[in-house]
């Protein structure tokens, strides 16, 4: 089957480039590979990552931002997990909180379980959709380069913003980060001031 | 008004204690028995109220909300219930604190047969997970379930779902939509 990924964007490089421009931001990982693309750009008192859950993350983002309105706040997800809570848009369109920003890593595939045909290669157009639930900041990303245009909305906190990127049909390295959410989410809280719990 | 007249005493009870306890999202999607406290939150500048498109988002956005060092709630029937399954395991894999208020339908003059199969599951479903279930059947003893509630999630640590019983929030009364 034919690709174009030649063209796209590597989600290793992006994913890093994201990071390292915004050390202070709160970032929530969806499972699979935005979890282990985020891990490998480093590991972070304040990411949180996701291994289960699928259809959580922008949801799970949302609360944090709206308990953390000082703090810049970043959903990573894959095209199938956003999919799959695809209302939590809606509900981000109706908040509007000004300090979150979704990124969503777009292969057009189920990565984790084989790479099958997914919902934005069949039909689906996620900016479109985004800006039908209200997200009016919404756009793509298929160029490195364009990192830069993530990275100024995250500072901005200016609104919700959403950046579809069209991701390498790839299978980088597999790098795990901690499995052990209750550990996580200590340690996000307390790199915030919280105690455990 | 609105098929929670008569009920206004206890359900504003729902909320003055949800609000006591520091509580300051509320997640939801309506449900009548939920509907003074609904209102209150949406008129009260130091609560957010999110309504939802399915209650699994708000399992997600209370969990976001502690992590960001708020107290969440999430507010749903208990049909809403069985939406929520998977992403349950967020609670007991993370040890989220988790409070919800479940307005149960299936269970008493229950004219509707639809609503019938997820309320009888509803505290299996519950308790399957993980998830700790009390249940109030009694107007007066509100305030005092939901603060109990409060203190096993958010002191205890605990994931904590209070049934109101169908018998407490009474047959339902159709209401024009403009009251």
């Amino acid at each position: 089957m034919s690709n174009a990924s030649g063209g796209l964007v590597d989600r290793r490089v992006l994913v890093r480039a994201l990071i390292d421009a915004l050390p202070d931001a709160l970032v929530v990982s969806g499972l699979g590979s935005p979890s282990y693309d985020l891990f490998a750009a480093g590991d972070r008192e304040l990411n949180f990552y996701l291994w289960g859950a699928m259809g959580g993350a922008s949801s799970l983002a949302l609360g944090l931002a709206l308990a953390q309105p000082e703090r810049s706040v970043i959903a990573i997800s894959g095209d199938g997990e956003q999919l799959m809570g695809i209302g939590s848009l809606a509900t981000i369109g109706a908040q509007r909180p000004e300090n979150l920003t979704i990124v969503v890593l777009d292969n057009g595939r189920y990565g984790e379980t084989g790479m099958q045909p997914a919902h934005t290669s069949l039909g689906t157009n996620l900016v479109e959709v985004a800006r039908g639930f209200g997200i009016a900041d919404a756009f793509e990303v298929d160029r490195l380069d364009q990192a830069g245009e993530i990275v100024r909305r995250v500072n901005a906190r200016a609104g919700v913003a959403f950046a579809r990127v069209k991701v390498q049909v790839n299978e980088p390295p597999r790098t795990f980060p901690p499995r052990d959410g209750s550990f996580v989410k200590n340690r996000f809280r307390a790199a915030l001031g919280f105690d455990p719990f | 008004m609105s098929a929670s007249d008569g009920n206004g005493g206890w359900q504003q009870a729902v909320f003055d204690t949800l609000k006591a306890g520091g509580i300051r999202q509320i997640a939801f999607v309506p449900d009548a028995g939920h509907a003074t406290a609904i209102r209150a939150a949406e008129a009260d500048p130091d609560i957010r109220d999110v309504v939802l498109t399915t209650e699994e988002e708000g399992v997600a956005l209370v969990c976001g909300a502690w992590l960001g060092g708020e107290r969440a709630a999430l507010l749903m029937q208990s049909s809403g219930v069985g939406n929520c399954v998977n992403m349950f395991s967020l609670l007991r894999n993370c040890r989220f604190p988790f409070l919800s208020i479940v307005t149960m339908r299936g269970e008493y003059a229950e004219f509707n047969p639809w609503q019938v199969p997820m309320g009888k599951a509803t505290p299996a479903v519950l308790e399957s997970m993980g998830i700790t279930v009390m249940r109030v059947s009694e107007p007066q003893q509100v305030a005092e379930i939901v603060g109990a509630g409060i203190d096993a999630a958010f002191q205890a640590g605990e994931r904590v779902a209070i049934l109101l019983s169908q018998s407490l929030i009474g047959r339902k009364q159709w209401v024009a939509s403009n009251e």
